[in-house]
């Protein structure tokens, strides 16, 4: 990843310029490295946004002259979904590996609130899944299939008059994620006069409404008079086709009308000629390395800085992640470590209440039953006391009795002696 | 990711990619960071200033070698230096004192730290929040030279190659090769290569190349390792042409000349066909080394390594994420447990208090019927009493009334009756 590694761009700085007495040869230091790029291979990824028809397939088969996917979608999809896929092409020595996404659904729901939100949220899991690999202990990044989208065209619908609502909305929410070049689709619907109009219009309105789009790079003396000439043109009018249609002795991509027909190739009739000039033969590489430094570094910061991390002396001391990393560590670890003794401590308080409780209805019981023992107790007695009124009546009658019966015995003794001496009597 | 193959019909035009790498390239600069190591007088200096056709050390700035060291410095020059609007901000790095002393244990520490301490600064810089355009000063490339003894390699140059073979592309030259002959030199030469086999130690390798005339160079610097140098900038004229050499009575040993030495060699690999390749190693195997040991260390102090294996290939970031959720679900479950065991101490407290409670019932019932029973047996014996005494009373009273009858009879007999 030399190519877009943080290679310095202080040259000199602290260095005192020599002269070379010969040729060294590190003059082939570009060829170096360009050839290990071209070994390597390319890739780059573009973004399709835009309503269902604006022609985003064609145009895609158009730049790069190939059919890419199969069939056109339908309008009836429920939400906004992206569907990317990837190529591998080859010219002359160039391997590159290209991947298009395209926005299904966007501007087909009545509700179009939400629309820009999968689009959103694909960026950042490309850009996501970037900072995870840069992030791990043991990584490749050298391998790595890069998947953060490196150019957004944005289709704007050739009405004519000016961006619909969802377009500003939607352009506004990519601006700071994505490079974005808009373009006139299916311009051919639209006359010259209208279209310098138009432009006039989308243009004015996006800057009225702060939305950062792409600009062509005008620091390099080499391409800076073409690219700034370039910004002056956009957004590009394009019209897409992979027909061919044959003008004088020439096969050439066109659309043909009754009226005439378009020709995809030629200035005078559409921007598609800028546009290829432009995304691929001119700033691919810049766009992809605006990804990398600007866009890409800014979602990098937001993420760390929302996970709390952060740079402990802007300049004077050196960061150390380690450290940051380890610090974060321990206050995690402790935050985890509090909330388990919160939740120790609850349960140790819950059982001490369900134990008093407990041992409450523990005492309400022991005290019924003492209570009752006490009942039972004095029930005891009574029944003490009646069986000892009875067993009192019983000795005294039997007391009674013995006497009676004494007396009894007696009585007879003597009556049977007078009964006897009656006896006696008659006898005599 | 499932690529599909796509035949273009026509000239797109990102074959034109390379150009523009090109162009970005030339613009932001390039830079290079050379570190020579060596005894003092190997002509490590005289080397440098050949290689790039200048005078790093000159009189203005004399070299480390020009002044005496009593201990290992690590100092390093930078300069800039322009070819074919090619700029190339170069860093020469060197170690007087190395190997100097007498005892030159640890000799190579400062060399160690150095190297380190700019992987350190790389890695503090790309981890940095905020990150800026980064300058990178990390070693390309270290130039170790080996005296012409002719003999193998010293236990020092040994000592050396292992510790620092892991950490930098090391590229062990032989210097003053004008002192052995080219049958010394070819002897020497393989002998150094023996030991560095037998050693262990991993010298900067060529990366394979599938174009046919690369690897045959290739081959051919391979079967000259290590490299013999002789280093001069000083002109001289032979047979009509001005070579740069070294004049000796018996003639000139030609720098450049291939069958003098290996200079050429060393410059065209070194500077012109793979200075890029060294800056990739670098920073791929050397510097990731580097920094995922730094970083392993770091968060994966204290685990067992069975563990920190497999959280290695994971982000940090990711990594405590997962020890989140890892944790939160350890809570959940301690959290269950806790509860289930609340739970049943409950459940058997209450079944205790619920078998107290039906046992002190069960007493208090039984009391209750032993008691209705003694009740009972009271009335019942009560009954018999009352019932044995109503009939001992009305015995008592036929008894009496009897006695009365008997008495009113006699008393009638006696005629007491009026």
């Amino acid at each position: 990843l030399a190519a877009e590694g943080y290679e310095a761009v202080c040259p000199g700085e602290g260095a005192r310029a020599v002269p070379l007495s010969g040729h060294v040869g590190f003059d082939s230091m570009p060829d170096q490295l360009v050839n290990k790029s071209v070994n390597h291979g390319f890739c780059f990824n573009i973004l399709c946004v835009g309503e269902t028809g604006l022609g985003k397939s064609t145009l895609m088969d158009t730049l790069f002259n190939t059919k890419f996917e199969g069939e056109p979608t339908q309008h009836n999809q429920p939400g906004v979904q992206l569907k990317s896929n990837t190529y591998e092409l080859q010219e002359s020595n160039v391997r590159l590996k290209l991947t298009v996404v395209n926005t299904v659904g966007f501007g087909d729901q009545i509700n179009k609130e939400d629309s820009y939100k999968s689009i959103v949220e694909f960026i950042d899991a490309q850009f996501e899944a970037y900072l995870q690999e840069e992030l791990k202990i043991k990584r490749t990044l050298h391998s790595y299939h890069d998947t953060r989208i490196h150019a957004c065209l944005y289709f704007i619908a050739p009405t004519g008059h000016s961006l619909k609502s969802l377009d500003l909305v939607t352009m506004k929410k990519l601006d700071s994620k994505v490079n974005i070049i808009p373009i006139i689709a299916k311009s051919d619907a639209i006359s010259k006069s209208e279209l310098t109009k138009f432009k006039i219009k989308i243009t004015s309105e996006l800057v009225s409404n702060g939305v950062q789009i792409y600009q062509f790079p005008t620091d390099d003396e080499t391409v800076a008079e073409i690219n700034s000439t370039m910004n002056g043109h956009l957004p590009f009018a394009v019209v897409g086709s992979t027909e061919e249609v044959k003008i004088g002795n020439k096969m050439v991509k066109a659309r043909q009308y009754p009226w005439g027909t378009v020709q995809v190739e030629n200035e005078n009739h559409c921007d598609f000629v800028k546009l290829r000039e432009m995304l691929i033969r001119v700033n691919m590489e810049d766009l992809r390395e605006q990804t990398h430094t600007r866009h890409y570094e800014l979602y990098r910061r937001c993420k760390l800085e929302e996970m709390g991390f952060k740079d402990t002396d802007p300049d004077s001391k050196p960061f150390s992640l380690q450290e940051t990393y380890e610090a974060k560590r321990n206050e995690f670890m402790s935050e985890l470590q509090k909330k388990e003794e919160e939740m120790r401590q609850m349960f140790v308080q819950r059982v001490k209440e369900k134990e008093a409780e407990l041992k409450e209805a523990e005492k309400e019981l022991h005290e019924k039953f003492d209570r009752l023992k006490k009942l039972h107790q004095d029930e005891k007695k009574k029944l003490e006391d009646k069986k000892k009124a009875l067993d009192d009546e019983l000795n005294m009658f039997k007391q009674k009795k013995t006497a009676a019966e004494l007396l009894q015995n007696q009585a007879q003794q003597a009556g049977g002696s007078t009964t006897l001496k009656r006896d006696k009597e008659r006898k005599k | 990711l499932v690529a599909e193959q796509r035949n273009l019909e026509g000239y797109v035009g990102f074959a034109n990619l390379p150009n523009q790498v090109y162009r970005k390239s030339v613009k932001r600069g390039f830079e290079f960071t050379l570190m020579v190591v060596g005894e003092s007088g190997l002509g490590k200096s005289t080397l440098i200033n050949s290689l790039f056709l200048t005078d790093l050390y000159s009189k203005d700035y004399p070299g480390p070698s020009q002044r005496i060291k009593k201990t290992v410095q690590v100092e390093q020059s930078k300069v800039l230096v322009k070819e074919g609007g090619v700029q190339l901000t170069l860093t020469i790095v060197d170690t007087p004192g190395f190997g100097d002393a007498v005892d030159n244990s640890n000799c190579w520490q400062p060399v160690i730290n150095y190297i380190d301490s700019k992987c350190e600064d790389f890695l503090n810089a790309e981890s940095r929040v905020n990150r800026r355009l980064m300058p990178d000063n990390r070693v390309h490339c270290c130039l170790y030279f080996i005296a012409p003894s002719g003999h193998g390699l010293k236990p020092l140059d040994i000592e050396f190659m292992k510790r620092l073979h892991d950490k930098v592309n090391v590229i062990p030259l032989i210097a003053k090769a004008d002192t052995l002959t080219p049958e010394e030199c070819q002897l020497f030469k393989k002998q150094i290569m023996k030991e560095i086999q037998e050693h262990k130690i991993k010298i900067y390798e060529f990366p394979d190349t599938e174009d046919d005339e690369d690897s045959k160079l290739i081959r051919k610097i391979k079967e000259r390792m290590p490299l013999a140098v002789v280093g001069s900038n000083v002109v001289i004229e032979v047979n009509g042409r001005k070579v740069r050499g070294r004049q000796y009575p018996w003639g000139v040993a030609e720098v450049e000349n291939g069958e003098h030495c290996d200079f050429t060699v060393l410059r065209n690999m070194l500077i012109r066909t793979h200075m890029q390749d060294l800056k990739d190693v670098t920073n791929n195997v050397h510097y990731e080394n580097y920094r995922s040991k730094k970083l392993a260390a770091v968060t994966c102090n204290g685990v067992d390594t069975s563990k920190t294996k497999g959280q290695l290939t994971k982000s940090p970031l990711a990594q405590m994420e997962e020890e989140r959720r890892e944790h939160v679900m350890k809570m959940k479950k301690m959290e269950t447990e806790m509860e289930q065991v609340f739970e049943m101490k409950v459940k058997e407290k209450k079944q205790k208090l619920k078998d107290s409670e039906a046992e002190l019932e069960r007493r208090h019932e039984q009391m209750k019927r032993n008691l209705e029973a003694q009740y009972k047996e009271l009335e019942e014996k009560r009954r018999v009493f009352e019932e044995e005494k109503a009939n001992w009373e009305a015995q008592q009273r036929i008894l009496e009334q009897q006695k009365l009858d008997a008495t009113m009879e006699k008393n009638k007999k006696k005629g007491k009756i009026f």
